[in-house]
């Protein structure tokens, strides 16, 4: 086991300002950023506001950045830094601050809201749902999330420009469009609702330029880029842009009806 | 003093975990206007953590399955001592919560033929979890969570305003439940953000804390876990049972240090995981206890054959209930056959192939991998008991979860006791909360709606309540740090009365908790009430030792050992206990010297078991449980 | 895309973006200690090489054709100023009026391809746009609408593109075919050429297939993958594809960029085929 003093800079403040603060602080075998940042607390800065909840990835509280990369403080192991590096943590940088490492997140708490939810299927009890694991899978990716907002944090279009946060719901909520969308038994599209459509008209997806940074943080290895915006895309494409697609169900529906 | 906000509502919920949520649910659902009340971010509680599943007796795997065969397995992993209605509505109405999840859009495992899948686990008799991988808390959570969001949407409708009827005050702590006239009238709160207080009025308060593992070292409990709904429910009048019963669970990370404690799931056990010792042994066949003799496989073979055959096959004793696990793991470290950072070996890569290891376990696979640099498809974990969970809690009618003594007062999930009695079993967690819960959430609501006058907090009660929370900003020269106390009661409750308990040990701890209570008088913090960490800490205090002492208090009058309460002294389980509920009470008015004791113990009778329940068992079985006197009746 | 360039306001340290007064007060437009740059700067230089010498070949009019292999961004040719290839892909749908270089033609539609499609777009907006530079690394525009209007919502036709593609590749998986000639036109042979010619087409077909449009339309359009087993199995196959798109992006552009330049070699006489058999 062996330990060794490590040099920190915190960010230290609130809305009206603040600025990084200098720690030395002992580090042991196997810690990661969050313990540090309680020792801080311990021994050092005991009002050191911080998130943090399981400790363990699974509850997404801990977000913050670390060296400038939106990261889980708590899976975010000291031995990927080398002893001489300082190690710069600060607030998530797209969200307004409240203290120190504690920004308001509400943000996405609105983004969430204003996606509508399942629709159940009218015609199915409780109990009578049957779904295959196939068709399921590509849904249960998406509810991996565990609503960290790292990919909201990173992804330019509201971390660099704070007027678009009107518009655009975010990585994580446009990826909650695919997985209702790609969900097998949702009735979205009996009860009136076109979650393609939506995606484009109503939550900014045409504000995504794919860029995968959202891809590149995710703590779950969601391929959010890959696997939910690009197929939204391609779905809002079919609703949209396609008239090839548009045509042949105008005519499978008169077929149908 | 200051104004204090004051808001209206029906019901208040404290605690936004699977228990709080699905009660916050049922409440609006009746009409109720409700407020959820919470320390993290909403969607973050503790519930994220479970990962092995839900236990309901759908038999979508095994059609031998039914309620009465859950019921069977629940009372005797609690050694008999549930509260035997409460374990007979959960058994009952568990697939039914389960499956109204799909309905708000839960996407759970599946079978082949497209139902929900089930999985095994320690203690149940059939494959009965529903699952998700091995994130099925954070399915759960995430359901309710977006369910709750439909509503608001709903209401948004109808009212222009989301949180007209349904409002999540996230990052919020309940520091007093609030009387008038003898009855719940509200919470005092204060918005950790902000530091600012504001009183919830309401008829109804339910309390869905969950847990008190905050009080224990090694733990796989998250800081929220600080026996809060214990506590809060204590100060108002109401009793808490059984809270000698602590669960560790007996498989958590014990390397690196850091993350000691945090969970190995159960699964990995119920998919093929097996223990073994320094010296290669499954040592699990060796511990075998005498009433599960004939349930458990005597040989490996039988054991490995049980997973692809289990009609014919016992299943092997990796998968007794938790407590037996624990202490069997506990006494092969104690005599020197563990692993190199003290617990012991459990191995899945010997057992799956690499591609199925990710596919069924995979955050087990990351946590391991990225948290203690081991790829446990190529070598094998390191595991030891962590303090999980407490099957003791708030003392409830089994109904309705109305806290027994004090109206408008209920509570589910895990500060809710009774349930689970000496021991919970894998799986019946999730079901709890979200049977219990809903039934909270609806007693909850027609108890507000039956009272059409409302009683309005006295001002002296609120001045009250904000100068204890006040407290640690005033606090004087030779101030205690609370970050300190924090990890004296930590070490103090691991070391005396943690998995292995002895008499000595209790008292002493006793002592020490006297100690700690009289410091934590003097806590204090620097800074101002803005998101201060330091004070939050030091108001949770009073809650973890409040709670500590009636651990240690019920502990050492218990004098034998059942499931989750081990005694060295006192080794063997004692029919003659089986019928005594322990209730821990405050001793009333409190007493004014922080050194006296605040909790008065009292034995109490459990009400008989119902005859056609005992039914279900065979009369071998019931012996070796029941006291003498039972057995005649 | 950004319709503004003008930097925030850096000298205050409250401007836009991560510099908004709400936000945590840092003066810098990132803390990143890594080499973020790096991967853009290659980005960029690699794209930059190969649109200069496609350029100047397109333009050039010229050895693009050495028997029996054509250059791929000549084929197939169009007009009626190509030189007769034997067998070769000679269509002269577009007569003798069109005097530009033929390529210009035909290459409009696996440029087209390329340009609107994920990664490319992903590459050119990082490497060269700066929208962002890198992840967490503030851009410099002021304003930013993304592919939400004119021009950029063009993106949105990537899948013709991909369809368009699809002759194409055909096209040069039939000029393959031709390099198993030798110089006087006599089937059953093979020179290096061939070879280079036969890396080329697998990576291009490999490059097409694994294209996110693709995807899309075998099945990723689906709801119910379980009520069509077949279209569930090639769109895994694309998937797997799918997950190398930046890999096979480059590579293809490599070895088209490189037939052509084989065929460029042995045009201007600088370089012999060597013959296998």
């Amino acid at each position: 086991m062996s330990t060794y003093e490590a040099r920190f800079k915190v960010w230290r403040g609130d809305g009206d300002g603040g600025g990084l603060k200098d720690f030395a602080v002992e580090v042991h075998d196997g810690e990661v950023v969050l313990d540090i940042i309680h020792r801080l607390q311990a021994t050092q800065a005991p009002d050191l506001a911080v998130r943090w909840n399981c400790k363990a990835g699974k509850c997404g509280s801990c977000s913050a950045e670390i060296n400038g990369r939106p990261r889980l403080l708590c899976m975010t192991r000291m031995s990927v830094f080398s002893r001489e590096e300082t190690v710069t943590v600060t607030p998530l940088r797209a969200f307004p601050v409240v203290r120190d490492l504690v920004t308001d997140v509400s943000f996405n708490y609105a983004k969430a809201r204003e996606v509508p939810s399942f629709v159940p299927p009218k015609d199915l009890a409780a109990g009578e749902y049957r779904m295959q694991q196939i068709d399921v899978e590509r849904s249960q990716e998406f509810r991996k999330c565990i609503e960290c907002f790292l990919c909201q944090d990173t992804c330019h279009v509201v971390r660099d420009h704070e007027e678009n946060k009107a518009a655009f719901a975010g990585p994580r909520f446009l990826m909650r469009v695919a997985e209702l969308d790609m969900h097998p038994l949702d009735a979205a599209g009996e009860a009136g609702l076109d979650r393609k459509r939506a995606a484009q008209e109503e939550h900014g997806l045409g504000y995504c330029n794919i860029t995968k940074c959202c891809t590149e943080v995710c703590p779950e290895g969601i391929r959010i880029t890959d696997n939910a915006l690009i197929p939204l895309k391609e779905r809002a494409v079919d609703r949209k842009y396609d008239p090839l697609v548009w045509l042949g169900s105008k005519i499978r529906r008169r077929s149908e009806g | 003093m200051a104004h204090v906000d004051r808001q209206q509502w029906d019901v208040v919920v404290v605690g936004a975990g699977g228990a709080g949520l699905r009660a916050a649910i049922e409440a609006r659902e009746r009409g109720a206007r409700t407020a959820v009340i919470c320390k993290s971010l909403f969607g973050k509680a503790h519930t994220v953590m479970a990962e092995g599943g839900i236990a309901a007796s759908m038999a979508n795997v095994n059609e031998n399955d039914n309620w009465q065969v859950h019921f069977r397995d629940t009372m005797r992993g609690g050694k008999f001592l549930n509260q035997w209605r409460m374990a007979e509505l959960h058994a009952r109405e568990a697939p039914d919560r389960v499956w109204e999840l799909e309905t708000w859009g839960a996407l759970f495992d599946r079978t082949a033929d497209g139902r929900i899948s089930q999985r095994n686990f320690g203690g149940h008799e059939y494959p009965r979890l529903a699952h998700v991988g091995d994130r099925t808390g954070l399915e759960l959570i995430r359901t309710l969570q977006q369910k709750i969001v439909a509503l608001q949407q709903e209401d948004f409708e109808r009212t222009g305003d989301y949180e007209s009827r349904l409002k999540v005050f996230q990052e919020c702590t309940v520091t007093q439940v609030l009387k008038a006239h003898d009855r719940v009238a509200g919470a005092f709160c204060y918005a950790r953000e902000s530091g600012r207080f504001f009183v919830l009025e309401a008829p109804a308060v339910v309390l869905a804390t969950g847990g008190i593992g905050k009080s224990f070292k090694v733990t796989s409990n998250s800081w929220e876990y600080t026996g809060d709904g214990h506590a809060l429910a204590l100060l108002v009048g109401a009793s808490l049972v059984n809270m000698e019963f602590v669960q560790f669970h007996p498989t958590g990370m014990v390397w690196p240090p850091s993350v000691k404690g945090i969970l190995v799931t159960e699964s990995v056990r119920g998919d093929g995981g097996v223990l073994r010792n320094s010296e290669g042994k499954r040592f699990m066949f060796d511990y075998i206890p005498e009433v599960f003799k004939e349930k458990y496989a005597q040989t490996e073979e039988e054991g490995d054959r049980w997973y692809d055959d289990p009609d014919n096959n016992r299943r092997p004793p990796e998968l007794l209930p938790r407590d037996e696990v624990a202490r069997a793991i506990n006494a092969e470290v104690k005599a020197g056959r563990g692993s190199p950072h003290g617990g012991v070996f459990l191995d899945v890569s010997t057992r799956m192939p690499a591609e199925t290891i990710r596919r069924r376990l995979p955050s087990m696979y990351h946590q391991f991998k990225e948290l203690a640099d081991v790829d446990i498809t190529a070598e094998a974990m390191e595991v030891g008991p962590t303090c999980h969970y407490v099957m003791g809690g708030v003392a409830v009618e089994s109904e309705t979860a109305a806290a027994v003594g004090v109206p408008g007062l209920f509570a589910a999930g895990e500060v809710a006791g009774g349930m689970h009695g000496s021991n919970r079993l894998g799986g019946n967690s999730l079901s709890d909360l979200l049977v219990f819960g809903r039934r909270a959430g609806a007693h909850a609501a027609e108890h507000a709606a039956v009272m059409d006058r409302r009683d309005e907090v006295p001002a002296e009660v609120i001045d009250a309540a904000a100068a204890e929370a006040l407290a640690p900003f005033r606090a004087e020269d030779g101030a205690e740090n609370p970050y300190a106390l924090h990890q004296e009661l930590q070490q103090t409750m691991n070391d005396l009365v943690g998995i292995i308990r002895r008499e000595a040990e209790m008292a002493k701890a006793l002592k020490r908790l006297a100690e700690l209570r009289v410091r934590a008088r003097r806590a204090g913090v620097e800074g101002h009430r803005q998101f201060n960490p330091g004070w939050h800490l030091a108001l949770d205090l009073r809650n973890m030792l409040l709670v500590s002492e009636c651990i240690a208090l019920s502990a050492l009058e218990r004098t034998e050992s059942r499931g989750g309460h081990t005694r060295e002294d006192y080794p063997s389980m004692d029919r003659a206990w089986r019928p005594v509920n322990l209730v821990c009470r405050p001793v009333e008015p409190a007493p004014a010297d922080p050194a006296a004791a605040r909790i008065a113990l009292v034995r109490q009778r459990t009400e008989p078991i119902r005859p056609d329940l005992l039914a279900l068992f065979a009369k071998e079985e019931l012996v070796k449980y029941l006291a003498e006197e039972e057995l005649y009746e | 895309m950004a319709t503004g360039t003008d930097p925030a306001d850096l000298a205050t340290g409250r401007g836009g973006g991560v510099h908004e007064a709400s936000r945590a007060a840092i003066a810098a437009r990132h803390l990143r200690t890594d080499r973020w740059w790096l991967a853009p700067a290659l980005t960029a230089a690699g794209l930059l090489a190969f649109v200069v010498y496609s350029t100047w070949r397109a333009f050039s009019n010229s050895d693009y054709y050495a028997a029996p292999y054509v250059s791929p961004f000549y084929s197939p040719c169009l007009a009626e100023n190509c030189v007769p290839m034997k067998a070769g892909p000679n269509w002269e749908i577009f007569g003798s009026w069109w005097g530009l270089s033929p390529a210009l033609l035909i290459l409009i539609f696996p440029l087209g391809f390329r340009l609107t499609c994920y990664y490319y777009r992903k590459a050119y907006y990082r490497g060269f746009w700066a929208s962002p530079p890198a992840c967490a690394v503030a851009e410099p525009h002021r304003k930013y609408t993304g592919e939400t209007r004119f021009p950029l919502v063009l993106q949105n036709i990537h899948r013709y593109f991909f369809y368009a593609a699809l002759p194409v590749a055909g096209i040069l998986t039939y000029d393959t075919v031709l390099a198993f000639r030798d110089a006087s036109y006599a089937w059953g042979h093979a020179g290096l050429g061939t070879v280079v010619f036969l890396v080329n087409i697998v990576l291009i077909w490999a490059y097409t297939f694994s294209c996110h449009s693709c995807r899309h339309i075998v099945g990723g359009r689906l709801r119910h993958f379980s009520r069509h087993p077949v279209r569930y199995r090639l769109w895994g196959l694309v998937g797997r594809l799918n997950d190398h798109h930046m890999l096979l992006a480059w590579t293809s552009l490599f070895s088209v960029a490189f037939a052509d330049f084989y065929v460029y070699l042995l045009a201007t006489g600088t370089f012999d085929d060597p013959r296998i058999f």
